[in-house]
């Protein structure tokens, strides 16, 4: 299995303050891969460099075997590799529908595509499906600043999608969501993954989330990596057990 | 396409009222040119202001570097520029122009303008649009302050005293109503270039921006170039407006007229606001509102007429930032096509 | 180059810019304060500066020396700036910062148009007749200058002690640096941001008072003023008095060099488009660590 996203030795302080400290993982193209640890340990922050938002200050990123560390956001977003974000970030003042159309697929399309119109059949046909599949289709016209949280939630995923990502990492997407609705979002990432073949990345602190969705874990506390593994062997890792208990 | 057939009628209308004013209101050529001056100032800056979230204190760099542009080349075209500013801005017994070459000196100067005033959008919008909110607006208040007082000092076009655009021979008849027809035409087209290119994706990515820059460029739009675009389209259509507005007012004032900062500069801010921030008849009406008033101060309140307008500025900002069409969408939603919910809270099927 | 041609010419040009920058670094300290306790940047600045040049020109053409303007000057502005906040600054205290940008440029406009139609459109100087001191057999600087400048410093120094060690100085000081906690400790945080608003006016009228004295006013240079303060407060940072002052002084005296090397005529040119440059350099050197100004 070849790896999509390999993270080298990486590190990133931020002031005085030692976010990510020598951290290497990987996520195979085509898996799940969950990434779990107490509050303040460095899991967003990771995230952040990874997409290209900080510059790290040392090790390696390669994305299908090309560096993107010293890539900007666009460029490493134009690569196929997205993310969600915690706060979940959407286009407040735009309707769903034009949230959607805007994030149609840059990858494939050349600046003067932008010039095309909004209501592009082949692009609205898309951006349909994709509403439908997060159950957002009735909510299509509003504005998506009016939609609630779990709705916008559900709205950035489905931007997400609407990009065609190679690899989508998504940072907490369970997190403020009614409990039960979760069993429902785990399904709709677990078809993404294999439907449309998007390699998955998450955050989460929802453990019977993660335990359920992820193929492989990796545990980080107080910036560096903890434990890697299983879900079955993260599970019972004596290490992460006291991470989390040593954190409350 | 599908447009209803009130909107057409509706367009219809207002054109041939358009076409009709200078007819309608013999006294007013020159405030009605200015008002549909006025209406390109409202919509370029809205364009990038209220449609992209980028508000600039400076667009009037492109109007000024349109007007000396415009003004150099139909001057230049026949005479020697330093000679005829040197001259006390233009003698009108040496420097004449006749029919032809008033008429070539315009054919050839406004698309000049255009030209420049992109070129000057690319230039320094590469620049400074790293920048964001207020360092952006106050960075753009630096730019236009700094090119009048550049262009203030520079001999060649007449430093501080300015330059005369050339007198128009009285064999053209009324010169203001011709400009007026310029000023009205390009009108037309900035609003049809605008309200074109906002059905466009790139309209949809001009507001993303505006809503949240991060996450547009975290969904991999190429965010600097659309924004130098947009600066770029409102550089060309305000380098046309330069041109025209040297040759209404006949004497460019490199301070009052060409890179106005602190009055053509605030009041196109002034009129989107007014009229409806991020919609395509704000400005529209805002203009029209804006130019009806400062004529009516400047006619009855001599003296203190720019002590109104300063007051005005500040009741709007400060009461009415929504603007008219802000309001009206706040109070009748659906007449915008806005889709309220009022089902019940219904979470999204399994 | 010119510098080195004409040692003696530069000499004077950076002495007299380093005592004009004082009192720029004086009306950056204010702005600094308003925009680090309300978050908002005074765009009608200079004309706060240009209206206690009025204040002073009012003593000196009824028989007063204007020096007293720089006592008379801050207590009349502190009304004003008090009234205008609770007029019309508090409203937009709490929006959008593009909105409050408008609001304050809207209300230097006002003045500005106010103060042209009261006081006419002259460039105004208020004599004060204290002489010239000659140094060096060469450099010749005004002494109101220097007493300026001096005067100046003073205020500066009395602002630092005031917001160090007075209970509304503690006060100030709390509120800008997390206006939450302040108002849970009950500091009435609508209150104070009046006063502060206030004292800003105040030092700036302290500041005209100086200009009109040593310099000359006239109801539209007001925009300069407002220009090199918030370059200063953006070279020195929100709380580093000293880099306010450094700065200040550098300006002066670079626009004092400037004038000189590219003519009078350019000098308001150099100073707008020194903002740029520095804009652009500072949001530079942040993009390149992929954030921005904010």
């Amino acid at each position: 299995m070849t790896a999509m996203l390999e993270v080298e030795n990486v590190s990133k302080a931020f002031g005085g303050v030692q976010a990510n400290k020598t951290i290497s993982l990987t996520v195979p193209e085509g898996e799940i891969v969950g990434l779990i640890g107490p509050n303040g340990s460095g899991k967003t922050t990771l995230f952040s460099s990874i997409v290209g938002q900080y510059p790290i200050d040392g090790g390696s990123i390669r994305f299908e075997g090309e560096e993107i560390s010293t890539l900007r956001v666009p460029q490493i977003a134009r690569l196929g590799l997205l993310r969600t974000f915690q706060q979940t970030r959407i286009y407040g003042q735009m309707t769903c529908m034009q949230n959607m159309v805007i994030s149609a697929s840059v990858r494939k399309r050349g600046f003067g595509e932008l010039f095309h119109g909004q209501h592009d059949p082949h692009v609205s046909k898309y951006a349909e499906e994709m509403l439908e599949f997060v159950g957002l289709y009735e909510k299509r016209l509003l504005r998506a600043g009016s939609l609630s949280f779990g709705q916008q939630k559900l709205l950035e995923f489905a931007m997400a999608l609407m990009n065609e990502p190679k690899l989508l990492m998504l940072d907490e997407p369970t997190a403020g969501i009614n409990p039960t609705l979760i069993n429902g979002l785990i399904d709709r990432l677990k078809r993404a993954n294999a439907q449309f073949g998007i390699t998955l990345f998450v955050i989460e602190h929802n453990m019977r989330v993660i335990m359920n969705l992820a193929q492989h874990i990796y545990c980080l506390a107080h910036g560096e990596l903890l434990a890697a593994g299983t879900p079955d062997q993260i599970r019972n890792d004596p290490n992460v057990i006291d991470a989390y208990l040593g954190a409350h | 396409m599908n447009v209803p057939i009130q909107k057409i009628a509706g367009y219809a209308a207002l054109l041939v009222f358009g076409a009709a004013a200078p007819y309608l209101f013999p006294a007013y050529h020159a405030q009605l040119a200015e008002l549909w001056l006025f209406v390109v100032f409202a919509l370029t800056w809205d364009l990038v202001g209220g449609q992209m979230g980028y508000n600039s204190f400076g667009n009037v760099l492109f109007v000024g570097v349109g007007t000396y542009a415009c003004a150099v080349m139909q001057v230049g075209l026949f005479y020697n520029v330093g000679a005829y500013t040197a001259s006390d801005g233009g003698n009108a017994t040496i420097f004449t122009f006749n029919v032809a070459q008033y008429l070539t000196g315009l054919a050839v100067g406004l698309p000049v303008a255009a030209v420049i005033g992109g070129l000057v959008a690319i230039f320094f919008g590469s620049i400074i649009l790293g920048m964001r909110g207020h360092y952006f607006a106050i960075c753009t208040l630096g730019l236009g302050v700094a090119a009048g007082q550049i262009f203030a000092g520079w001999e060649w076009v007449g430093a501080g005293s300015g330059m005369s655009s050339p007198n128009a021979p009285a064999k053209i008849g009324d010169i203001t109503q011709l400009l007026y027809y310029l000023a009205f035409g390009l009108a037309v087209i900035t609003f049809a270039v605008i309200r074109w290119l906002l059905t466009t994706r790139f309209g949809l990515a001009l507001n993303a921006i505006r809503d949240d820059e991060d996450k547009a460029e975290a969904m991999g739009l190429p965010t600097k170039r659309i924004k130098v675009t947009a600066w770029c389209v409102a550089g060309i259509l305000l380098g046309v407006s330069g041109g025209i507005l040297g040759n209404l007012k006949r004497f460019i004032d490199p301070i009052d007229v060409a890179f106005a900062g602190e009055t053509y500069g605030v009041w196109m801010v002034l009129m989107a606001i007014l009229g409806g921030k991020g919609t395509i008849w704000g400005p529209v009406i805002g203009a029209a509102i804006f130019q009806v008033l400062k004529e009516v101060f400047w006619t009855y309140l001599l003296g203190w007429q720019r002590v109104a307008l300063g007051l005005m500025i500040v009741l709007i900002v400060v009461f009415f930032p929504q603007g008219i069409l802000g309001w009206a969408r706040e109070k009748f939603p659906e007449m915008f096509g806005h889709r309220i919910d009022r089902g019940p809270a219904r979470e999204p099927a399994e | 180059m010119l510098l080195s041609q004409a040692p003696v010419i530069s000499a004077d040009l950076i002495i007299n810019g380093l005592l004009v920058g004082a009192i720029f670094a004086l009306a950056a300290y204010g702005m600094a304060l308003v925009w680090g306790v309300m978050n908002i940047i005074n765009i009608a600045q200079g004309e706060f500066v240009m209206l206690g040049g009025y204040v002073a020109m009012i003593l000196f053409w009824n028989g007063i020396h204007p020096l007293f303007g720089v006592v008379v000057a801050p207590v009349v502005l502190f009304f004003v700036g008090w009234a205008l906040y609770r007029l019309v600054v508090f409203r937009v205290v709490d929006r959008d910062l593009f909105v409050s940008l408008l609001a304050t440029f809207g209300l230097s406009i006002l003045m500005q148009q106010l103060m042209n139609t009261v006081f006419t459109g002259n460039i105004q100087t208020a004599q004060s007749d204290l002489g010239t001191l000659q140094l060096f057999g060469t450099i010749s600087i005004l002494n109101i200058k220097i007493v300026a400048f001096v005067m100046a410093i003073a205020l500066g120094g009395c602002l630092v002690v005031f917001l160090r060690y007075s209970r509304l100085g503690q006060a100030i000081r709390a509120t800008s640096q997390n206006a939450r906690a302040a108002r849970v400790l009950g500091v009435d945080t609508d209150h104070l941001y009046a006063v502060t608003f206030g004292l800003n006016a105040a030092i700036c009228g302290a500041a005209g008072a100086l200009v009109a004295m040593a310099y000359n006013i006239h109801p539209y240079i007001g925009l300069p003023y407002t220009i090199r303060a918030f370059m200063i407060v953006i070279v020195a940072g929100l709380g580093n008095i000293a880099g306010v002052i450094l700065a200040g002084l550098g300006l002066g005296a670079a626009e004092n060099v400037a004038s000189f090397v590219l003519g009078a005529e350019f000098q308001l040119a150099f100073t707008f488009g020194l903002l740029v440059v520095v804009l652009v350099w500072r949001n530079t050197r942040l993009a390149a660590k992929r954030q921005y100004l904010k």
